[in-house]
């Protein structure tokens, strides 16, 4: 990506000035090296977004940015009602709320190590995954709109996991603003036997160690420590929240012509807030953030009844759960006023810092986890928010390590044998439902991930509390 | 009739060409279909209609998609052959294949849905050509 008129803010943050028709300056964070490997459509497609009507602030691409529907993947923007702001389905994503939970086990790598195996299988067994794959639970319509009204909370009264855990749950498990009745009766019928699947692409559940802490105070009140064993789930509202998306995609296209929006790019695909398309769309995407909130609380459940069948009295606590695909009403202080937004966060994570009033007590004094997947063959990260990212990115910060290769290119050059025998040999055990989920999703068609969470580090809008090392993966 | 699939940064493009827009769309689907699952072990033994409306071809293009890929997951189906016939507003479409089984046939990945990125429907060199890409 071109990077010569890029300004320095601060540390590995730098910023294009507004000009022309852009109504807020555009922000990048990460290193100089991420920037200049950054494809140009990410700075094409930023600057796109910071044309739209009523945007605020500035337009913030986070260090694992690459090119995206309209927003680029790791794009943050908020936009205010009253200034004529906008909700775009490219700012959300078609997996509604994908996301990351994170249990910890309550074992240590010693007593896992030698029960890999089949704890490998086991996890396999209980979570349904990849193509054409079914969960346990089969819902009449009137049940899918209690999970899109409840969240996780429906979930956990179906007895998947303690209602205590609600708390360590983004929005404590549910959103308000959901409304049934803006999803269509497609997108509710596709929902009803797939709660508690894990789908397939670059969504997993992971077996990790945590292999090091960079940041003790966190560390000892997110209750980890060097050696401990925890299991992260990746995955989204399935096909429900697909279907809101594809839904919406055409509607909010032919709206944005309706409703006389100059926008650039027509797979910015936006509405009007306050436009009854725009209004149905936010109601809808609420629907869908809940149906992912219940739907990993139903895999955690899953999750922790495989722990402590194999592992009686292993006792798994979730840490947290937090989503990085999604449009949330929130306040921020922009221009000195506080002001209720609508943020736009695709491939981006709600990170708060220290002393946010909507944190859990256990966390308040030292900021809500963040979950930075890596790759199957590589390292993950457990990140805190910073009070500083409230300042320079709406509170939210990166979200995995980001594709560095095309999905052909990585079937080019690897195949699903190569790619189990490198796991391997690394001592990462895998079950995969799909030799070419395998292939496309292989460890070095990824960036790498610690440079991202660097340029999260070092930008000032997360920061590091501990790396994680993966020992079995589950993939679809 | 060509179905294929070509490069994109996180995800994949589809594209199918013809001598009308119908086989050009017919082929894009057929392409996007090739992501999900081996089509080689793919029998079409049956048949679902499918309709859908937009205010141009290629917002068409995009309703058609993510409608089959609706109407596979309903049924449990993966679909292998395609017909499209345009009509004013809208177009009337035929998608062949069976019900996915495990083990029968080969999976790929699933396809979340039918995007506007590359989204092209246009006439060149004496050939309909339609693409998009897919989010996995």
């Amino acid at each position: 990506m071109r990077t010569d008129d890029l300004l320095p803010v601060a540390p590995a943050v730098r910023e294009i000035p507004r000009h022309g028709d852009m109504r807020v300056p555009v922000r990048f964070t990460g290193g100089d090296q991420l920037l200049a490997d950054m494809d140009e459509k990410v700075r094409e497609q930023i600057l796109n977004v910071s044309r739209l009507p009523g945007i605020v602030g500035c337009a913030c691409c986070m260090p694992d940015a690459h090119w995206g529907y309209g927003f680029p993947i790791g794009g943050v923007a908020a936009f205010d009602a009253e200034e004529g702001g906008v909700l775009s389905v490219g700012g959300v994503g078609f997996d509604i709320s994908c996301g990351v939970r994170l249990y910890h086990t309550g074992l240590t790598e010693a007593q896992v190590q030698p029960a890999k195996e089949v704890l490998a299988d086991d996890l396999f067994r209980a979570v349904p995954s990849g193509v054409g794959s079914e969960g346990k639970i089969h819902l009449e319509i009137e049940g899918i709109e209690e999970v899109l009204r409840e969240g996780a909370r429906w979930a956990v009264a179906q007895g998947y996991g303690p209602e205590a855990e609600l708390e360590f749950v983004e929005e404590n498990g549910r959103i308000a603003g959901a409304d049934p009745a803006m999803v269509s009766h497609v997108a509710k019928r596709r929902q009803r036997a797939e709660m508690g699947t894990l789908g397939s692409g670059n969504h997993y559940l992971e077996v990790q160690v945590v292999e090091r802490i960079e940041d003790e105070p966190a560390a000892r009140a997110y209750g980890i420590r060097v050696g401990d064993v925890v299991v992260m789930i990746h995955c989204g509202s399935r096909a429900l929240g697909h279907q809101i998306g594809t839904d919406y995609l055409v509607t909010l296209a032919e709206a944005a012509k309706r409703h006389g929006i100059p926008y650039p790019d027509r797979e910015l695909a936006c509405a009007p807030i306050r436009s009854p398309e725009g209004q149905r769309y936010y109601a809808a995407v609420c629907c869908g953030v809940n149906c992912a909130l219940a739907n990993r609380q139903v895999i955690g459940g899953l999750v922790r009844q495989v722990l402590e069948r194999r592992f009686p009295g292993s006792n798994p606590r979730l840490i947290y759960d937090v989503s990085h695909n999604t449009c949330k009403l929130e306040e921020h202080k922009v221009d000195g006023r506080t002001r209720l937004l609508h943020v736009h966060r695709k491939g981006a994570t709600r990170a708060w810092g220290p002393g946010h009033p909507g944190l859990v007590p256990r966390y308040r004094e030292v900021g809500q986890p963040v979950f930075i997947g890596g790759t199957m063959g590589t390292r993950s990260w457990i990140l805190r928010g910073t009070s500083l990212a409230e300042e320079r990115s709406f509170s939210s910060t990166c979200h995995g390590a980001g594709r560095a290769m095309s999905r052909h290119e990585a079937m080019r050059r690897w195949t699903a044998s190569e790619v189990r025998q490198d796991l391997a040999a690394r001592g990462i055990t895998l079950r995969a439902a799909s030799k070419r989920g395998v292939v496309e999703e292989a460890p070095g068609a990824y960036k790498d991930v610690e440079s991202v969470v660097d340029g999260a580090h070092v930008a000032g809008i997360s920061a590091k509390v501990a790396r994680l090392r993966p020992i079995a993966c589950v993939k679809g | 009739m060509e179905a294929r699939t070509f490069d994109h940064g996180a995800d994949i493009g589809v594209l199918g060409e013809g001598r009308t827009i119908g086989e050009a769309f017919a082929g894009a689907a057929r392409a996007m279909f090739s992501v999900i699952v081996d089509l080689k072990g793919v029998v079409p033994r049956e048949s679902v209609a499918i309709s859908c409306e937009a205010t141009d071809k290629e917002l068409l293009l995009v309703r058609w998609l993510n409608a089959l890929l609706a109407e596979a997951d309903l049924r449990g189906t993966v679909f292998c052959e395609f017909e499209v016939r345009l009509r004013e507003g809208g177009l009337d479409g035929t998608a062949r294949g069976e019900p996915f089984e495990r083990g029968r046939h080969v999976p790929g990945v699933e396809v979340k849905g039918a995007t506007l990125t590359e989204l092209r429907v246009a006439r060149e060199g004496g050939l309909w050509r339609a693409q998009t890409v897919v989010d996995v």
